[in-house]
């Protein structure tokens, strides 16, 4: 199959949906003659023209709204947030609006937009643009939330966002745009709600998605290389509707369970998998469900506190050691 | 030239909002109506004449203060109405109450109340509009209170930037809640905002109802050219508190008797008088009115609650059938 950076794959389920069908448009700051602050958008305005990849003014509230009133009434848009960060200026435009509106209409109004772009820690940008957004949209009921980790899925589940009727979150790995992965030649779409078994293993759960993904993988390559425990390394691509199916059946096996997670630890989907976990799989349980996240401070600036900050494989290898009793 | 048929349409549909207003505050004091309920008393005029500017095709936005302009719009009463009372049968299934009234069929893309948060979605629909290359216009509605809030500023920046068919229309019924505008604004006014925004503003008096039809009708033709967006601040006065649990003690007795000389219900009365109408022909109409309100209370008394299952199966829209 043939390789694919992450930031292709999205270029290029962008340009198949906008190709598809003449109601989706990609709008945001930078995404047409600047070409994509990260290059996702690169060649799109010239192949489509600046009706639908459509610079925008700094103003999120402005055009995160635009994008909401253009869904109501039909179009598929695609708004971009340069970093996730700045999202929060529309905040008010995607809880109180995109995401009430089809309850709060009695079912008249569907809102079919996409809200994408990256999020989480990306060496060394400090506090104010290292936020993981994903606790405070996976808490609202009317928005469904996706993180792609790998260049396939990247592909994939946009192509499936976009044609859903709901409001999406799609959250992108900053420090994921430049790895290559494999993603098939025919369009392909990766279902919403439904989870990836990335490495079988009977030892332990790993549940983790984004940039931990990966070092999850190393954590578990170490774990049956130094500790003989063989991890089973769920991710759940989306994180709301979460599957919940996939994930208790690999506990069923496994009778332990570490979630990963590059977000704060209190709250968030991180704790609401454990709560899940650990009532729907209580009886198949050997250990308590534990997490390993952020460490619960504001990202520092200096690097070596972001790494001491951000999930690394020694607190992974930790967490899994402990709930096999490694140490016993 | 208006006619006279049409004067009088103008006068019934005026009627149906006041007596509307009158009966939901009546039925919240008795406790059928739950949450907030911001009335439209005295600004009858602005959501008749604007709809009268429109086109049924075109798109309109409100702020919570919505109830007036769905009626306009030719909404039914009666969905109105279930809808306070939380029933099956309102025009949000009863899931959105006073503040978030919705009517597809008649344009009406809903009561939003989060101040000045609509005000971008009026520029995505204009967007929509000027994307599908229609001649749809969209109509904003939102108080002066709106004018120093972020989504004000973004929704007029972009509309002005791209030159979309969206009208904004500001009713200043002088008090943002309880603070009057001299306490908010640096303004006087509000028509200088538009400038920097690169589109058009206006100001006038409400009061008349084809006077106001006749100028926001200018806007809308203006937009509908692809000529771009308008602002219009209309001063209004509203009669009663910001909501119904507001006394509204920040204004004197006598500035709102002074106001109520002004009411376009009664303006319109007289005109019509002087012009040869019988008085007995208008009290028929009032009697009409109060008729079409009373079954609109009566039906949503009688509907069934709004419905648990829909709780769930309108969280995420399903599917739809007209996929490419």
């Amino acid at each position: 199959m043939r390789q694919l950076r992450y930031r292709e794959a999205l270029n290029e389920g962008l340009a198949e949906e906008m190709e598809r069908d003449d109601r989706v448009f990609l709008m945001g700051e930078e995404v047409g003659h600047y070409q994509g602050a990260y290059k996702v958008s690169q060649g799109l305005l010239e192949r489509f023209g600046e009706m639908r990849v459509v610079d925008t003014p700094i103003a999120e509230t402005g055009f995160a709204g635009v994008g909401v009133g253009a869904a109501m009434v039909g179009l598929r848009p695609v708004i971009e947030f340069m970093t996730w960060n700045f999202s929060f200026i529309a905040f008010d435009q995607i809880i109180s609006n995109a995401a009430k509106v089809y309850q709060m209409s009695g079912g008249q109004v569907p809102c079919p937009v996409v809200f994408r772009g990256p999020t989480g820690a990306a060496k060394q940008v400090a506090s104010q643009h290292s936020h993981s957004v994903d606790p405070f949209y996976t808490n609202i009921p009317g928005l469904i939330v996706c993180y792609a980790s790998t260049p396939r899925d990247a592909k994939g589940l946009l192509k499936s966002a976009i044609r859903d009727d709901n409001p999406v979150i799609f959250l992108e790995g900053e420090t994921l745009y430049n790895m290559k992965g494999e993603v098939p030649d025919e369009p392909e779409l990766v279902p919403l709600g439904k989870a990836r078994t990335v490495r079988e293993g009977a030892g332990c759960t790993l549940i983790a998605w984004g940039r931990p993904l990966y070092t999850a993988l190393e954590a578990a390559d170490v774990l049956a290389r130094e500790d003989g425990i063989e991890c089973e390394v769920i991710d759940p691509r989306t994180l709301r509707p979460l599957d919940d199916a996939a994930i208790l059946e690999s506990v069923q096996k496994t009778h332990r369970c570490v979630v990963v997670h590059e977000h704060w630890p209190y709250g968030g989907p991180g704790a609401e998998i454990v709560d899940r976990v650990q009532h729907g799989a209580f009886d198949a349980l050997d250990a308590p469900v534990l997490r390993v996240a952020n460490l619960d401070v504001p990202m520092p600036y200096a690097a070596h506190l972001e790494n001491l900050v951000l999930p690394t494989v020694g607190r992974i290898r930790e967490a899994v050691r402990k709930v096999a009793y490694a140490d016993r | 030239v208006t006619d006279q048929d049409t004067r009088l349409g103008y006068l019934k549909d005026m009627l149906t909002i006041r007596r509307f207003e009158e009966e939901a505050a009546r039925a919240y004091a008795q406790g059928k109506i739950g949450g907030f309920l911001h009335l439209y008393i005295g600004q009858e005029d602005i959501a008749v004449a604007s709809a009268a500017a429109i086109r049924k095709e075109d798109y309109v936005f409100a702020s919570y203060r919505d109830h007036g302009i769905a009626l306009a719009l030719g909404m039914d009463p009666k969905a109105a109405m279930a809808e306070l009372f939380g029933r099956h049968t309102g025009c949000a299934r009863g899931f959105g109450g006073s503040m978030h009234f919705f009517d597809l069929a008649n344009g009406f893309l809903g009561g939003w109340a989060i101040v000045g948060g609509h005000l971008p979605l009026a520029a995505g629909t204009a967007f929509k509009s000027k994307y599908v290359g229609e001649d749809r216009v969209t109509l904003c509605f939102f108080g002066e209170g709106a004018t120093n809030i972020g989504g004000f500023h973004e929704g007029m920046s972009l509309a002005g930037l791209w030159k979309l068919p969206v009208v904004f229309i500001c009713e200043n019924n002088r008090y943002a809640m309880g603070t009057p505008m001299h306490r908010t604004s640096p303004l006087e006014d509000l028509t200088l905002k538009a400038q920097g925004y690169g589109m058009p503003g206006e100001n006038f008096e409400a009061g008349d109802v084809e006077k106001v039809r006749d100028r926001v009708a200018a806007a809308v033709e203006r937009a509908r050219r692809g000529e771009g967006p308008s602002f219009i601040e209309i001063r209004t006065y509203r009669f009663r508190g910001h909501s119904i649990s507001d006394p509204a003690k920040y204004r004197t007795a006598e500035e709102l008797e002074e106001q109520k000389k002004r009411d376009p219900i009664l303006a319109l009365r007289s005109r019509l008088l002087e012009a040869g109408v019988a008085e007995e022909q208008l009290d028929d109409l009032e009697v009409e009115v109060d008729g079409i309100i009373d079954e609109a209370v009566r039906f949503a008394e009688e509907s069934e609650p709004a419905r648990e299952e829909l709780l769930w199966t309108t969280v995420l829209a399903p599917p739809r059938q007209d996929e490419p």
